[in-house]
């Protein structure tokens, strides 16, 4: 089955990596490897998560195939290691989108599944959860397993999707996605309001959260003392909606404006959330919290990206020393406890200082354990990335 | 525990009265000292009250039904049970469509029906917090008028949230809004060991694995919630509903296709055929045309600008599709009237047979047309009549197939040829069912959709929960399974162990 590229061969002098051109050949490599494997897709996130000290890399590169585009059903059926960008380029030829938008930067839709990453349509279509509709996946046994199928809605059998994103591959490594897909908003119109005054612009996210607007996107961000409120809004009349919510930011005391032409702003909002060489701290929180959190952020002299709507934020701590930057990360634990507080992006130095996940109540770690000592008896795929 | 199935497991069986009380051993008194003597029930005619969920064809009646009154209490029965090794089922209202509350005859059912507080309405945050036996309906009560709670099954006035959970209930709006899953951000669960653990919370994407994700729709199978976090959504400015009258289904499939791929994602949009219109016309005098082919309801919902502009379009759909007649709601009651018809359309169906059986499948939108007709030639070649009802936009079919139980051989051959109908979707591409659950009526089916390797690892989160399988055996799994101890943290593999494969 394997390719000469992929040969399980003895006595490798450094460290291998593998990529496997199916499935089968992947899941054959996996039941065979027998010591600690590091699954890589577009190699975005490789420094989320707790070191992975494995020497065999096995990369989901190869599994490369659109395999399906149902125009007519909006899904589709992607290989693991398709870009996600190139993805969306074949459902845009049919007005279509997946309605994922995290940061870019080369990921893979199997990257992006098992690490959960979202961006800011996550506010009106979900995340990576609320898309997939259907996992093929390779388990540490080599077995080939499907959960769910390509259709919208199914409620047979245990959800292993949902229990596989998010789950950095440490239950199996997806080969395979099935996604709903959304038309793709023939327009778009964003408002943004402005202010100097973190307050006033948690206040305005409360405010706006709670219209009767159906936003695409509600996002904040934050500063440098300045920050804004950003609403996204598309379809056949997106600018009704976006004056709307311009009279609701400015009543609340942001200047404010219309974009039309609104791609770039939200393409920062994404780069917001990751650090080339800083520290990112995905908050996960509740909107009513807001203010608080904008002002832990200020004190440290970080900078924040937020979904405003949903209580998600991401708070980045740059130029810093390893030392400051592990400290400002306790100390957003405390001001914000109970929220749980995870960093993603971190250099090694800044790792090494700090639980990167936080602390996790140990009766649900008990549990998380059991059902990864099933799934991966061995502890072999990606030990030691999650907690 | 091995987890042994159930009574029955292949289909409708008759009732087999028992008159003997079942010997539950000091776990009876246990019961009542944990929940109060009169929240427990033994009298075999006390307990036939619990003997079936919403699908009447199963029935069991289990050893005692316990009512708990608290969390606490839930989780002493439970941790009882275990101590005991008795197997127990939870049950909400008992409106289910698959026999997933369907009790075990030597088990303990759990009832649900006291925990019924909504805890917290926190709508700064859009979150409820609520124990499992609200019902659906009394969410959307607690965050009106500015809010709801989207999933809405038929049943939402009796069902309970706790059901929902356990079933991943859909509904008529969740081609737009999505099912239970897709609302429930946290959960306090008794594990079957009587372990009580929050999974998520009032949170998004805390660290660590979506346990709420794979607790959502396992049937009761992985513990019972004691605790549910719902996030509710602000009312949309506007609704706009119409019904429009086709001459037959493919005419109006064919104007489905053609809304969704026009870029609209209606909260709603409803087919029923002629066999379905005529039934809930005699039930309810909705006035639709007893004649007409197919109806289809399509509600917009949104801003007042999205809506209009929307509506326009859909209109326009359906008349160049040649509708013979379009009804526009003019308000609330209109609208009301026209839901009336298609929310009865299960109960009506009695006026058309005396027994039918009701499937849950699903397949690909673009399929419809195909898969109707196919099931058109199984009717036929069945002599048996097949109404059809459907939440068009996602393409979840409910084919009910009518029958009179009273002529010899009737129940078999309708059986028989729902089985064929489900065969069918999934050979389309689809699934054996969309919003019901497996429970007991489907599993028979799953291997017609999963092959052993994806049941062993269905298999695999069971054990991590419920390695002894108390929760709800026999449901969902197709047959029995046992949950074998896990090897040790390190195994040598055999290549390593033949020094082939020591070092990559």
């Amino acid at each position: 089955m394997s390719r000469s590229g992929s040969e399980v061969s003895r006595h490798s002098p450094v460290a291998s990596r593998h990529e496997p051109g199916t499935a089968d050949e992947l899941a054959e490599l996996l039941g065979a490897a027998g010591e600690p494997v590091r699954i890589v897709g577009g190699g975005t996130k490789l420094a989320w998560g707790g070191p992975v000290e494995a020497e065999l890399k096995l990369s989901t590169a190869g599994l490369d195939q659109i395999l399906e585009h149902n125009a007519g059903d909006l899904t589709a059926v992607l290989g693991a290691g398709v870009p996600l960008a190139r993805g969306q380029q074949k459902f845009d030829e049919a007005g279509q989108m997946l309605a994922l938008d995290p940061p870019d930067r080369g990921a893979t839709i199997g990257g992006v599944v098992a690490t959960a990453d979202s961006g800011p349509l996550r506010q009106r279509y979900g995340a990576p959860r609320d898309l997939v509709v259907g996992v093929k996946a390779a388990l540490a046994d080599g077995s080939v397993i499907k959960s769910g199928g390509r259709v919208i809605k199914n409620v047979a059998g245990y959800d292993l999707g949902k229990l596989l994103t998010g789950s950095f591959g440490t239950l199996g490594t997806i080969v395979e996605v099935a996604v709903r897909l959304h038309p793709r908003p023939e327009r778009t119109a964003t408002a943004a309001g402005g202010t100097t005054d973190s307050a006033t612009l948690a206040a305005a996210a409360l405010e706006l959260s709670h219209a009767a607007l159906e936003d695409l996107s509600l996002d904040l961000r934050w500063g440098g003392g300045d920050g804004a409120l950003l609403a996204r809004f598309g379809g056949a009349a997106p600018r009704p909606q976006a004056e709307a919510a311009l009279r609701l930011m400015k009543r609340a005391g942001l200047d404010g404006s219309l974009v039309d032409d609104d791609e770039g702003v939200w393409s920062l909002q994404r780069e917001g959330q990751r650090s080339a060489d800083g520290a990112v701290v995905r908050v996960s929180g509740v909107a009513s919290q807001t203010a608080d959190l904008l002002a832990a952020a200020t004190r440290l002299g970080a900078r924040v990206v937020g979904r405003a709507g949903l209580g998600l934020s991401w708070i980045v701590i740059e130029d810093r020393s390893s030392e400051e930057a592990a400290t400002a990360v306790e100390e957003l634990r405390r001001d914000l406890d109970p929220s749980p507080c995870a960093v993603l992006d971190a250099p090694p130095e800044v790792r090494t200082r700090i639980d990167g996940w936080g602390p996790i109540d140990p009766a649900l770690l008990g549990l998380m354990h059991r059902v990864r000592e099933r799934f991966d008896p061995a502890g072999i795929v990606n030990p030691g990335v999650l907690p | 525990m091995t987890g042994a199935g159930p009574a029955f497991g292949e289909g409708p069986q008759e009732r087999e009265p028992r008159e003997r009380p079942r010997d539950l051993g000091p776990l009876a008194e246990e019961l009542g000292r944990i929940a109060g003597a009169e929240q427990v029930i033994t009298q075999e005619h006390q307990l036939r009250t619990y003997e079936s969920d919403g699908l009447l064809q199963y029935a069991v009646t289990p050893a005692a039904v316990v009512l708990p009154g608290s969390a606490e209490e839930v989780q002493q029965v439970v941790r009882a049970c275990h101590r005991a090794g008795v197997p127990w089922v939870a049950r909400g209202a008992g409106s289910g469509l698959s026999g997933g509350a369907l009790p075990i005859e030597d088990g303990v059912l759990i009832g649900l029906a006291r925990l019924r507080r909504i805890l917290e309405v926190d709508l700064e945050n859009q979150r409820v917090l609520c124990e499992p036996g609200v019902t659906n309906v009394a969410v959307s009560e607690a965050v009106g008028p500015t809010h709801f709670y989207p999933p809405d099954p038929s049943s939402q006035i009796v069902c309970t949230i706790g059901g929902n959970v356990a079933e991943n209930s859909g509904g008529a709006h969740c081609f737009k809004y999505g099912f239970t899953t897709n609302y429930v951000t946290g959960l306090e669960v008794i594990l079957p060991d009587g372990e009580l653990l929050r999974l998520g919370g009032r949170e998004l994407d805390r660290p660590g694995y979506d346990l709420v994700g794979a607790f959502v729709g396992s049937e009761g199978t992985l513990g019972v919630a004691t605790k549910v976090w719902l996030r509710v959504v602000t009312k949309p400015e506007s609704v706009r509903t119409l019904v429009a009258f086709f001459g037959s289904t493919s005419q109006a499939g064919e104007v489905v296709s053609e809304i969704v791929s026009g870029g609209i994602v209606p909260g709603a949009i409803e087919m029923m055929d002629n066999l379905s219109i005529q039934a809930a016309e005699a039930h309810t005098g909705a006035g639709y045309p007893e004649d007409a082919g197919a109806a289809l309801v399509v509600e917009l919902d949104g801003s007042d600008a999205e809506c209009e502009a929307r509506f326009e379009q859909v209109v326009d759909i359906c008349e160049r599709a040649g509708a013979d007649s379009i009804r526009v709601a003019r308000d609330d009651a209109e609208r009301g009237v026209i839901w009336k018809a298609r929310k009865a359309a299960f109960a009506a169906m009695g006026r058309v047979a005396p027994n039918y059986y009701v499937q849950d499948s699903v397949i690909p939108r673009t399929r419809l047309a195909e898969v109707l007709g196919r099931i058109d030639e199984l009717s036929d070649e069945y002599g048996l009549r097949v109404a059809n009802v459907f939440h068009a936009g996602d393409g979840n079919l409910h084919p009910l197939v009518c029958y009179d139980g009273r002529a010899e051989g009737e129940a078999e051959r309708a059986e028989e040829l729902s089985g064929l109908i489900v065969k069918t979707c999934v050979d389309a591409g689809g699934s054996i069912t969309g919003e019901h659950g497996v429970g007991v009526d489907k599993k028979r089916y799953m291997p017609d959709m999963f092959g052993e390797p994806d049941l062993a690892a269905f298999q695999k989160l069971r054990c991590a929960f419920d390695p002894d399988q108390l929760a709800n055996p026999g449901k969902l799994m197709p047959t029995p399974r046992l949950c074998g101890e896990v090897p040790g943290p390190y195994r040598q593999h055999p290549l390593e162990a033949a020094g082939v494969a020591e070092r990559f």
